[in-house]
């Protein structure tokens, strides 16, 4: 996919781009805001990658311009105000997600992946797949192989998660934020103990095990080895 | 500046000065008002008089005729202190009296009131007096005249003077007085205090105003900016503490990294030995943001502005939300966790920020309630509950482990204080401290207490009146 980068820290520009290419994707850098504004208002990229503080123009304001004008490119906010007031007034802003400096690029691309995802039409879909394994958001049931697993609500909204961002890396603080609403730290892996448990009702005593550990990075369902 | 504007810009020159304009006026006004009103009821004590001797002169008219008249003014004009007595015929001869010399045109004048006319006497001095007179005509072309001389009055109006000139002096005598005490005393305080901030301006903080225990204004203000010298004090060490803190507890790790990746560098070159220090350098500066984090998040909680906008939230939902997140870690830890009593309480608060909180002091109990010292076995329970208590909402985070001595409860609420104990866990040492802040964002607070046995976390949160 086509991301377009607006950061103007050159050497951090320089190695994300070199690190999202690697990952197989299209990376375009605008180096301060002005320059950032004209490429997004081209169009044409599938994320948008904003550093909030810029040379010439805010970060924010080239989102809210863009949301004014009707494009609902989804755009990740890269700020080192990490605060959750500074979260909000991003997301207020049109922002779709925000990352705090300083980050892992695991954690990053696995946002900006996310992001692109959720654009894609059949947002709706009420029955995610994957391999043997099926969710069914309407009658909150999940079954693997057709035997029906009995989940906890939060283990349920924890595999929703997961499937419906299947093949991609998914972080623990996105599962945080994303299946229980929190933007804190939660200093211990809680959110490890939590997977291991789903792991261990869906994949244990099946075959092929789906929902992968990432090493530093995150967890994925998929089915087969990458 | 000279020494005499020197003297004119103290405080104690000013208020002298005032006082003294002050009762200057007061004591003018005061006389003023005294002198016109004896004037007043003096010269209404003349005319009295007066009236009363025309009077009685007329009296003696009716039953003797005028010779009668000229008779008695011969015989009361001579005595001493008299009247003035003044009688003519038509033509304006003197017939009587002890007057000599009074305006042509006065014996002329007719009608009953008094006026003021300038006199001479017989006889005594030639100069002249002022006096108070009436004249009546008399049947037969013939006027009497008579009066009361006005020295009494004008005696009156010197003592009065006197009085006021007194008056004034003494007031000067009293600006004086008072400008001498207020210089001596109440500005050798205020030296004073200016003394001691210099002092402590200088780098003495620990310098605290002289309060002398009159309880006056110079030692309710001693008091209150003692009070606030011992909190910048405090303050004041809480900030070097911090800076010692970071430099030990942000510099142990960094150097640690720093060597680890020497390590490495100096070795044998192989890419596995390379990878496994990179990866280890990773985790150690994950801490060391994570570290950084939350001391950032803490010194912003604790200048008050709460992150995240306020919200209307049920208690119950935090509480329920954080304990589901730990409750497999602790269960993985061997320990239970479950809620307790939950008063359905919703109240106006930082939902991101309490549920931190509430994460710290569950993720506190679950790594440190254990182990239990050797020869206790029990198994580890925490509960999380939420009673309101007057105007409080009380939430306790309980565990039966091995608890805090009383002697290090309070400690363990300062920034980077780990227990012995606690130093082979990870953590930082922030967690307590960024409880203890986001209460004190909240105007709440948090204490630690026994739950015999085990540790009893009491965050305490005033609730809107009803």
């Amino acid at each position: 996919m086509r991301i377009l980068l607006i950061e103007d820290d050159k050497e951090a520009a320089a190695y994300l781009c070199k690190a999202l290419r690697e990952a197989g994707h299209m990376a375009d850098h605008a180096a301060d805001g002005d320059t950032g504004a004209v490429m997004a208002g081209e169009g044409g990229y599938d994320v948008l990658v904003v550093d909030r503080m810029l040379p010439r123009r805010d970060g924010l304001s080239i989102i809210e311009d863009l949301r004014k004008r009707g494009d609902q490119t989804p755009a990740l906010i890269l700020s080192a105000l990490g605060q959750v007031d500074d979260r909000v007034t991003g997301l207020r802003a049109g922002g779709d997600d925000y990352l705090p400096k300083p980050y892992a690029f695991s954690e990053l691309l696995a946002r900006v992946e996310a992001l692109a995802r959720r654009r894609k039409p059949g947002e709706a879909e009420t029955l995610y797949r994957v391999g043997d394994l099926e969710l069914d958001r309407l009658r909150h049931t999940v079954a693997r192989a057709g035997k029906p697993v009995p989940l906890q609500p939060r283990e349920f909204r924890l595999l929703e998660y997961l499937m419906k961002h299947a093949g991609q890396v998914v972080t623990r603080t996105m599962l945080l934020e994303n299946v229980w609403d929190y933007h804190f730290d939660p200093q211990t892996n809680v959110i490890d103990v939590h997977v291991s448990r789903l792991r261990s009702k869906i994949d244990k005593g099946f075959g092929e095990p789906l929902l992968h550990t990432v090493r530093g990075a995150g967890y994925m369902i998929r089915v087969g080895a990458r | 500046m000279s020494a005499l504007g020197r003297v004119v810009r103290t405080t104690a020159f000013k208020l002298s000065a005032i006082y003294f304009a002050v009762f200057s006026v007061f004591a003018i006004v005061f006389i003023l008002y005294i002198s016109y009103s004896t004037n007043v009821v003096l010269a209404e004590r003349l005319r009295d008089t007066i009236a009363g001797e025309i009077r009685e002169l007329t009296e003696v008219g009716r039953s003797g005729g005028l010779r009668a008249i000229v008779n008695a003014i011969e015989e009361r004009s001579t005595q001493p202190g008299a009247s003035l007595y003044l009688i003519t015929d038509m033509n304006g001869r003197i017939l009587a009296g002890n007057v000599s010399d009074v305006p042509e045109q006065l014996l002329e004048r007719s009608g009953s009131g008094a006026i003021t006319v300038p006199y001479q006497r017989y006889s005594e001095d030639k100069t002249e007096h002022l006096a108070m007179v009436q004249v009546l005509r008399l049947p037969g072309g013939f006027r009497m005249l008579v009066g009361r001389d006005l020295g009494e009055r004008d005696q009156f109006r010197a003592i009065i003077g006197r009085a006021l000139a007194w008056a004034v002096a003494l007031m000067i005598g009293l600006a004086l007085v008072s400008w001498f005490f207020v210089s001596r005393r109440v500005l050798k305080r205020i030296d004073s205090v200016t003394a001691t901030s210099r002092r402590i301006m200088a780098g003495d903080l620990t310098g605290r105003l002289e309060v002398t225990g009159t309880g006056d204004e110079f030692d309710r203000l001693a008091d209150s900016l003692n009070a606030m010298l011992e909190r910048i004090e405090l303050l004041l060490q809480g900030l070097k503490d911090v800076s010692d803190n970071i430099a030990h507890d942000l510099k142990t790790p960094l150097t640690r990294l720093r060597n680890r990746v020497e390590t490495a560098l100096n070795g044998e070159p192989s890419s596995d030995g390379y990878r496994a220090a990179l990866e280890t350098t990773i985790e150690e500066s994950d801490r060391l943001i994570q570290t950084f984090n939350a001391l950032l998040m803490i010194a912003r909680v604790e200048a008050g502005s709460p992150d995240g906008a306020l919200s209307d939230v049920e208690i119950g939902t935090i509480i329920n939300d954080v304990v589901e997140l730990y409750e497999p870690v602790a269960e993985e830890n061997g320990m239970t966790i479950r809620v307790g009593q939950v008063d359905p309480i919703k109240l106006r608060i930082s939902r991101e920020l309490l549920g931190q909180a509430l994460a710290n002091l569950i993720d506190n109990a679950i790594k440190y309630a254990a182990p239990l010292p050797c020869g206790q076995s029990r198994p580890i329970t925490v509960v999380v509950s939420a009673v309101r208590e007057g105007s409080h909402l009380v939430v306790k985070v309980t565990d039966n482990g091995i608890g805090i001595a009383a002697a290090d409860r309070q400690r363990v609420l300062q920034r980077f204080v780990r227990l012995e104990q606690s130093r082979s866990q990870p953590g930082s040492g922030l967690g307590l401290s960024l409880a203890a802040a986001v209460a004190r964002l909240h105007h709440g607070t948090i204490e630690l207490g026994d739950a015999n046995p085990g540790l009893l976390v009491t965050l305490r949160l005033p609730l809107p009146p009803p």
